[in-house]
Order: C-alpha cells, then structure tokens, then sequence
C-alpha cells in the first residue's frame, strides 16, 4: 500500500511533509489541495521529515493536507505516439490542456490510447528475448517504431504468444512472455521508465566514429561532431545561440530530433511550434515536425519541472535510440536547469559552492552528458544520441560553473563571441578557441580518410593556422598602421577574411546557403585554400582590401547559388577573372 | 479596507526581524494576506503552526502584542472597468482621490499561458523614432528594455513611446520613482488627453520599497485582463525593474538566504522571467507588449540584473549621448530587436532590411575611421565620407527626437547614401538600387574617386 503523510511546513516550492511510512529518494508523491493534486519530488528524507520539490506553485497551500506516495519515481510513457507532440517537462500534452492558461494540477495523458496502430510481429512464438528487443513494429510517421521488451524486465524470457499483424491500441496486449517462473507477463505497446535512471538495453557502447552533418559550416568542416558525440555552445546572450540551435535542429541528419526548451523565451518555443508543421526535412523531404518531440519548459513554467524536463527529453531519445535511430538531443539551455538545481539547494540551506550552484553540480552534468553515446543494440543494430547543449554563462564569463563542468565532460564546444556577434559575423562561432576532441580520434581520422579525402584533416588544420595568422595581422595592423606594415601582412589578414566570409559566415535565413551538405562544404573549401596558396601582386595595402571584397562578393554568390547549377558556374567563372587580374603565375 | 469578520484574530507574535514576524496561527496558506499591526503582509514561510509573515511596509514599531488578521487571499487586485484612467497604489488602491474600486477581486501573479496556445507575435508597432522602428522594430506581443545610465531621459522616452504607439491601454508600472517623476508622467498623459488610456500603479521612493515587488504582478495582472477580455493591445511600461530587482535582493537577505552573484537571490532569473514572460499574443488579437527600463551602473552589462534580463527579453535598446551632435540616440551596434525579422519587409518596404544593414555597415565603418583618428593615424578620403555620413546618420536618424513615418526613414537613408556614397560602395541588391537610389543624385565626388581606385 502506497504509504501517505501530512505537510508540516512551505517554504515556496519546498514542502516538508511528516510521515513514518515507507518513503524512497525521488519518489513522486501528491498533495491534495482542495480539488488539485500537485506533483512533487522527494528530494531529501531526514527521519520522518520529507523534503518535496513541488512542480506547480504552492500559492494557498496549508500545513495538515494529506500527501499520497505513488511508490514510483518520475516516469514517461514510452510508445508509439511521441513523436509531433508538444510536451510539457512532466511529460503531460500541452495540447490537450483546456483554456490559454496553464491550470495548476492539471495533468494530460502523453499518448493516445484510442489511436489504432499497425501492429507488425518480428519475434516469433518461442523465441528467447530480453530487455529492449524487438517485439515488433509500428509506423509512426516516416518512422518505424519497434515495440520492445518492457526495459524493466530482467534475465532472458521466451515469447509465449505474439498477435498477429493487425490494429491495436498502445494498451492492447500484443504478447506474452516467461522467464520460467509460474504466469506470464503480458506485454503491451506502452511501458513506463522512470526519467533519471538510464537505459541501458545495449551490449555495448563503442567510442563514436563517424560524424554527424549539421550543415553548418563551422561545425562540420572545422569542428565536427561525432554521431553519438557531445558538445555545447556557450555565449552572452544576442550571440545566437538558440538561432544556431535551431539551424542544427532543421537541418543535422537525424532520424528524430528531441529538443528540450528549458527555462528560455516561450517564443522562441512558439516559433518551432509554427515552423515545423510548414519546413521539410531536407533530406527526406517529409514534415520536420514529424520527425521531431518538443518538451516546453518555458523560463515561465515551475521551476522544478525545468529539472525534469532535460531528463524526459534525454528518457525520450533513449527510447528511441534503442529502435536502431539516430537521435539528435537539444537542451536549451542547461544553465536554467543548473539555476533550479541551484534555487533548491539553496532552500534546502546546504552548503553553497562557486556561485552558490550546488558543490555537485559538475558530477550531476557529467552524468547527464554520459547518458549521449554510439551503441550496439542486442540484435547487432546500431543507435545513436548526439547531445548538444547550450549554456548561457552569467555576464558572458565563461569561467563560471556551468560552463567549467560542461567543459570537463562534452567533446565539442562552440565558443560563441560576442565581438563577432556585434560584427554580424554569424553563426558566431569563433573559430579559434572552438574545439572538437572528435578529429583527435583514430576513428573518426579513418572515416574522413574514407568518407571525404585522405588529406581532409590536414586542410582544415592549415584553415585554422590561417585564421590565427590573419589574427596576429590585424592585430599588427591595428597597432602599427596600414602603412605601418609590410603589404603581405595585409594580404595574410583578407585571406583569412575570405575563409571568415565565405566558410564560417552563413546565412541561417539563405533558402540555399543555410545548409551545405559535406560534399558542397569539401568543394568550397578546396577552392578557398587554393586562393589562399596564391601568390598576389599588389602595389600597395590598398589595393588588398578592394581586391579581396570583390572577390568575396563572387565567393558569397557563389554560396547563394544551387550547387553546380547555371548561375552557380557563372559566379564560378566570374571569380576566375577576378583571381587572374591580380595572380602571380 | 478589507471586511474583517469572523475571523480570529492573533495577538502574539513569537519573532520580530527587519522585514518579517513570525507567530503561532492556525489555518494560513501560503502566500496569503494578513494584517499585522494595520499593515498589510504576506506568508512567505509556514513550519507547523509557526507562520512567518513579511510586512511591506518594514516591521518599525511593531509590538509582540499587535494584532494579526488573515485575510485568506493572496494579493489580489479588483478588475474591472472601472479601472480605466486610475492611478493605485502598489497594493491596487488609488491614490489619485478618485473613488475606490468595485471590480471582481482577482489574484495577482496568476498563470502563465500556455505556450501552444500563444501566437507568433506579428503586429509592428510604429513609435516614430528611428533608432527602433528602423533598425529595433517593435512587435505586439513582445518584451524588450531600455538600458540606460541613471542620468538619461529613459522616462521622457517611454511615455512618448507609449503615447505614439496607439495602444488600446497603457499600463504604467512605477517602481521606486521619483515623486517628481510619477507627477511627470501624470501630467505627460493628462495633457495628451490620453488619460481614460491609462492606468498605474506606482510605488515612489516614499513608499516602502518592499511594496513594489507587488507592481509588476498587478500592472499584468490589469493587462491580461484587457488582453484577453476585450482583446485589446495592451503596452506595459515597468520602471525601473533595477530597483525591483534591488528589493529582491533586500528581501532575500533579510530570509538568510545565500546569495549568489552581485549578491542578487539565485532566483532573480526565474523572478524577473515571471514578469517578462506576461507578454504575449493571444489567439484571438489581444495582446501584451512591455517595455521596460533597467538601469545600468556606468554601462555595466555583466551585473547580474541586466544579464538575467538580457537572457529574458526580446532584445535591448541602448540609449547614448552621442557627443557629436549633442543628442541622446539608440545605439544601433547594441541594441537589438530579436523579433524584427518577423515583420521587417513583411509589414514594411521590401528595401527596409537592406536600408537598415547598410547603413549600420557605413557607421561602423565610420567608428573603424574614428578609432583611426583617435590613434593618429591618417584618414583615407573614404575614412572621411563614412565620418559625415555618420553625422547625418546621427542627427537625422538616430536621434530620438525625431517623429517620422517608416517609408520616410528609408527615403532619407537613400538619400544619406546617395549624397556620400557610390551605387557600389553600398552594396546594395541591384533592383532595389534601381528603384529606390534617388534620380541624378549620385555623389559627383565620389564617382571620380571609385574610378580612380580601380
């Protein structure tokens, strides 16, 4: 019997609640308040005083109301049904929810359990299965979604009876199963997995090895991202973090994309909401919003839920890692999780660390990135989550804890710069203080030798070599003069530029130029380095600046063309004339 | 003021700190109303029978002895039409003389909306001064600062805006203001016959500053009624939510909380958030535009209060004195409108966004021949055009004395353009050169000059 107790005190989102009764870490328990019920966590237990997180707010709530215990920690629903769906961080469906305001205590189911589905067996009659196998399919959307053996479940079972091929509701038993012992279990299309434990019905999980396009340029050519990989964008705020989210998450190329909208603009969130259902996935042509979860924890909603909301989003993108997908996981953004963490510790009075963020914080980031990763399912298929975080560091420092722990565990940080942002250079990604750990991989050394061309790695180290000498040249020219310097340096400084304008700048509004397949991305910095290996004639300094402006403009229309269409030669050949006005044979 | 009966009434008090007493009562709920000693408080902690109370007014002069009543409500504000044109308090009770409220008593601080419902905000909102509409578009629906030092006219700024802007209502949020400035405003809407528009609520610096922690939660709380009631547009000009945040940080201080940084509670995100977040576009036409003032200590944009708000809000506009022509101006490399692209060259001329990157390129470019000045170094002719043009800029589009239509905008930009520079320098898409460059007006000087240089 699921235990109860009684609040005794309220400290805003804080309850402490009195019970003797049998109470687990993270259990989720409601309190009853005239006609609501309000969701809460434990979240600390000192003899009979149980500390509770409240998801809602508190306002009118009297000591002496009844708190029931569901024996369970924070669950999703997983099953057929998630994927274009508009979730809130509890995981109830926004849409369902009555009226323009959110009522509090308002819990809405997270699947359709009218909704009939084609059930397809793929075990068969007496086959031996185990956690996270496949029992059969679905079609949700363009995507083939498994029915697995409940995670829950442990040790081996043989499948007793599977349903034929047929309609049926996610509550529908579609198969039995037996681990030997007296009944059987009945299995059916939806099954709960508590939030903050991960999954992990995989036989392995190997190093990542291959990457993941993004179509942003500054990414894919000079900081790539693994497929399984982690990496995160910190920046001041008006550096475009969320617009760069939002370019990943249109246009990487993922199987399902799971964005997490933690504690930022509710805008920003409406803005997907509007856009999805209209955009294609420019690779499979279909709906991006079919492809995609929304979980809207917006900088409004409870603040524990902000909490929870990064762990459905992550239990979400387990789920469907395990069909065999490639999933592509966005937070947005990891602080305002952090600062929730940090508002509850504080009321909790525990001693505060650097900022007064939780001394654990680091370890609590850290955990949560590991949950990302490449693995092999039992049945030899592959799966993947890629995390990408951001991180809005207070005052634009980024020695502050949660860019420190972030940058202790993900593999590729985006550093946004905020002298580039306010020079409209965007995305703003500095090229010179981002890093992916990923190229250091003899793996991922391999794949590029494979998949793109053996001398790849070495010609985007020479593009970053080039860009920190067209640094140190403006830098000279701004101290001593124009004239105050020999005219090379001022040729090192633009061909730098020519690399700035032409592969890190890019337009996420362009129809074409806001996505650049690797192909085009390989082409296009071929032509920029055999520019820059040119030797230039130039009488004076300048001379440089005109000549290289004209010759990015022809390299900018160039991006603004259709690969290799009509105009896209036309530009080609424009260039040409521009480079043999000044060459040096 | 508020109907007491049958109520029990406590008369021991257990704790007296700064800000808030404690004493054993039975029955109150969270965040609800009580009367201590004839001042209004509210429960901010509840330990068994132990309820702590925080008085608004300060705790002065409170005895162990006074008497405490529950008034089993939280803060609530009394809506209705009868609102319109009235100056309250920042409990919700005029201070303007005029008759008390009869509306329907209404929780303040209420829920947020819930983000399927909301619309993209879509409506521009035309204020007349370049240094926003031109180059900060405002939207319906939208939330947005001014950041500026103590010493500039931020208020004389806001309620031009507000008056310019045609909204069905402008709520006015006055916290910490001068009484000087609440009777600037008073008169400024007065004279512009604008008052049945009008509501405030204002706290001035002879009020308990506790109590405008209550104005923000009852401006919005009168606009969402406006808002989704009569689905009017509604704007809410909050001034200064410094100050507000200020007396966050009091507050938390006086609870024993830890700070975190500039000594701000490790809430203040999720505080100011709460307000911000109120504006909206409603599905069905309503809406909430605020616009707020955060004032910042010598341009500091690190401190805590305006960085929480830079991640809160839809942008920011800057103000400056720009000591050239002697005039306050928006700053266009700081500021910001996040929203602008969603109805620039959509409910504007289709040249606007080229107009506008333009003519911010050139003043950069200007500020790059400035910096050159300033190291001694030698202008080149071109240095010298980007510095005029920059004078012009300034003067005529910059400056936020200047009332114009938004086509009138763009045609003085070409006009700026054409006077000081070549087609090619810049930059812009052909056709729009062909339609929109003004006829023969092309800078004779400049001609001679781009062909000299190539």
């Amino acid at each position: 019997m699921a235990s109860t107790g009684k609040v005794r005190g309220i400290i805003a989102n804080l309850v402490i609640v009195e019970t003797n009764e049998t109470v687990a870490q993270n259990e989720i328990c409601m309190i009853l308040h005239r006609e609501e019920r309000l969701m809460a966590e434990v979240i600390k237990i000192n003899g009979s005083n149980i500390f509770v997180q409240v998801f809602e707010s508190t306002r009118g709530l009297k000591v002496g109301s009844t708190v029931e215990f569901t024996g369970k920690m924070l669950e999703v629903a997983l099953g057929p049904g998630i994927l274009s769906r508009n979730y809130d961080g509890l995981q109830n469906n926004l849409d369902s929810m009555e009226g323009v305001f959110l009522k509090r205590g308002n819990y809405t189911a997270p699947l359709d359990e009218s909704k009939e589905w084609e059930f397809i067996p793929l075990a068969e009659d007496g086959q031996e299965v185990m956690a996270g196998d496949w029992l059969g399919e679905v079609k949700e959307n363009q995507i083939v979604h498994k029915i697995m053996v409940p995670f829950s479940f442990e040790g081996t079972y043989k499948v007793e009876s599977i349903v034929s091929k047929g309609s049926y509701k996610i509550n529908d038993c579609i198969a039995t199963l037996n681990n030997g012992s007296v009944s059987s279990l009945t299995v059916t299309m939806v099954q709960k997995w508590p939030v903050k434990i991960p999954l992990r019905s995989y036989r392995n999980k190997p190093r990542p090895f291959k990457i993941l396009e993004t179509g942003v340029r500054v990414i894919d050519t000079l900081n790539p991202i693994a497929e399984g990989g982690t990496g995160f964008i910190p920046g001041p705020f008006g550096c475009g973090k969320t617009v760069l989210q939002h370019a990943i998450s249109k246009q990487a190329e993922a199987d399902i994309v799971v964005v997490a909208a933690c504690g930022e603009r509710a805008n920003e969130v409406v803005e997907i909401f509007k856009e999805f259902p209209e955009l294609e996935d420019p690779r499979t042509g279909y709906k991006l919003l079919e492809r995609t979860t929304i979980i809207a924890n917006t900088s409004n909603m409870p603040v524990a839920a902000r909490e929870a909301s990064v762990y459905t989003a992550m239990t979400l993108a387990e789920y469907y890692r395990n069909m065999g997908l490639k999933v592509l996981l966005l937070a947005d953004s990891t602080s305002r999780w952090a600062q929730a963490l940090r508002e509850m510790s504080n009321r909790m009075e525990e001693l505060p660390g650097q900022d007064a963020f939780p001394v654990d914080l680091p370890v609590i980031i850290s955990n949560f990135y590991s949950r990302a990763g490449f693995v092999e399912l039992n049945n030899g298929e592959s799966g993947s989550i890629t995390f990408i975080g951001t991180v809005s560091p207070a005052g634009g420092n980024l020695k502050e804890p949660v860019t420190e722990g972030t940058k202790k565990i993900a593999r590729c940080f985006y550093a946004l710069s905020q002298q580039r942002s306010d020079s409209k250079r965007y995305p703003a990604v500095d090229p010179i203080d981002s890093y992916s750990k990923y190229t250091e991989y003899e793996e991922v050394i391999a794949y590029f030798k494979e998949n793109v061309s053996d001398s790849w790695l070495d010609m985007v180290s020479f593009t970053k070599d080039i860009l920190i000498k067209g640094r140190e040249a403006q830098e000279q020219i701004n101290i001593l003069g124009d004239d105050g310097v020999p005219v090379h340096h001022h040729v090192l400084f633009w061909k730098s530029e020519v690399i700035d304008f032409v592969i890190l700048q890019q337009d996420a509004f362009d129809p074409i130029d806001q996505m650049t397949p690797m192909e085009r991305q390989k082409y296009m910095l071929e032509k920029v380095l055999n520019i820059v290996k040119m030797n230039f004639n130039f009488e004076n300094f300048e001379e440089v600046g005109s000549y290289f402006r004209k010759m990015i403009n022809s390299l900018k229309q160039i991006n603004y063309s259709e690969f290799k269409s009509d105009p896209f030669h036309k530009y080609e050949s424009e260039l040409e004339s521009i480079i043999n006005e000044k060459k040096v044979a | 003021m508020e109907k007491i009966a049958f109520q029990k009434i406590y008369t021991k008090i257990s704790k007296i700190t700064k800000a808030t007493c404690s004493l054993i009562a039975e029955n109150a709920g969270y965040e609800e109303l009580a009367l201590i000693h004839k001042r209004l408080a509210q429960v901010v902690k509840i330990i068994d029978k132990e309820v702590t109370l925080q008085v608004f007014a300060g705790t002065e002069g409170i005895p162990t002895n006074a008497e405490v009543i529950f008034l089993g409500r939280p803060p609530s504000l009394r809506i209705g039409p009868d609102l319109e044109g009235r100056f309250l308090n920042a409990y919700g009770d005029p201070i303007d003389g005029g008759p008390e409220l009869t509306g329907i008593e209404t929780e303040i601080g209420g829920p947020s909306v819930n983000p399927v419902r909301r619309e993209q905000p879509s409506q521009l909102i035309a204020t007349g001064i370049s240094g926003i509409d031109l180059n900060n578009t405002l939207v319906t629906g939208q939330k947005i600062p001014f950041f500026a030092d103590p010493d500039q006219p931020y208020n004389q700024i806001m309620a031009m805006l507000a008056l310019r802007t045609q909204a069905d209502k402008i709520i006015l949020g006055g916290m910490g203001l001068s009484h000087d400035d609440y009777l600037f405003f008073k008169n400024t809407f007065e004279n512009a016959g604008a008052l049945e528009r009008i509501i405030a609520f204002i706290n001035t610096t002879e009020d308990p500053p506790v109590e405008r922690l209550m104005v923000p939660d009852m401006a919005l709380t009168a606009a969402e009624y406006y808002a989704t009631k009569f689905n009017q547009k509604v704007m809410v000009l909050l001034t200064d939510m410094t100050l507000y945040a200020d007396v966050l940080s009091i507050v938390s201080n006086r609870m024993e909380q830890i700070p975190s940084k500039d000594s701000m509670p490790g809430s203040l995100y999720s505080d100011l958030a709460k307000i911000y977040e109120k504006a909206v576009q409603f599905p069905d036409g309503g809406s909430i535009t605020i616009i707020a003032v955060t004032t910042l200590s010598g341009g500091d944009i690190t401190h805590a209060i305006p960085d929480n708000t830079g991640y809160i809000t839809e942008g920011q506009l800057f103000l400056r004195r720009d000591t050239d022509v002697g005039k306050v101006v928006i700053d266009p490399f700081r500021s910001l409108s996040r929203l602008k692209q969603l109805v620039i060259g959509k409910q504007t001329r289709e040249d606007h966004s080229q107009v506008m990157n333009t003519a911010i390129r050139l003043f950069a470019d200007a500020a790059n021949a400035k910096t050159k000045q300033e190291n001694g170094f030698d202008l080149t002719e071109y240095d010298d055009r980007t510095l005029r043009f920059a004078f012009d800029y300034t003067e005529k589009l910059l400056a936020i004395d200047e009332n114009l239509a938004i086509n009138d905008m763009l045609d003085t930009g070409w006009e700026l353009f054409a006077a000081h520079f070549s087609k090619s320098e810049v930059g812009i898409r052909e056709n729009l050169l062909e339609k929109y460059w003004p006829n023969g007006k092309e800078n004779e000087k400049v001609n001679i000059n781009t062909e000299s240089d190539s």
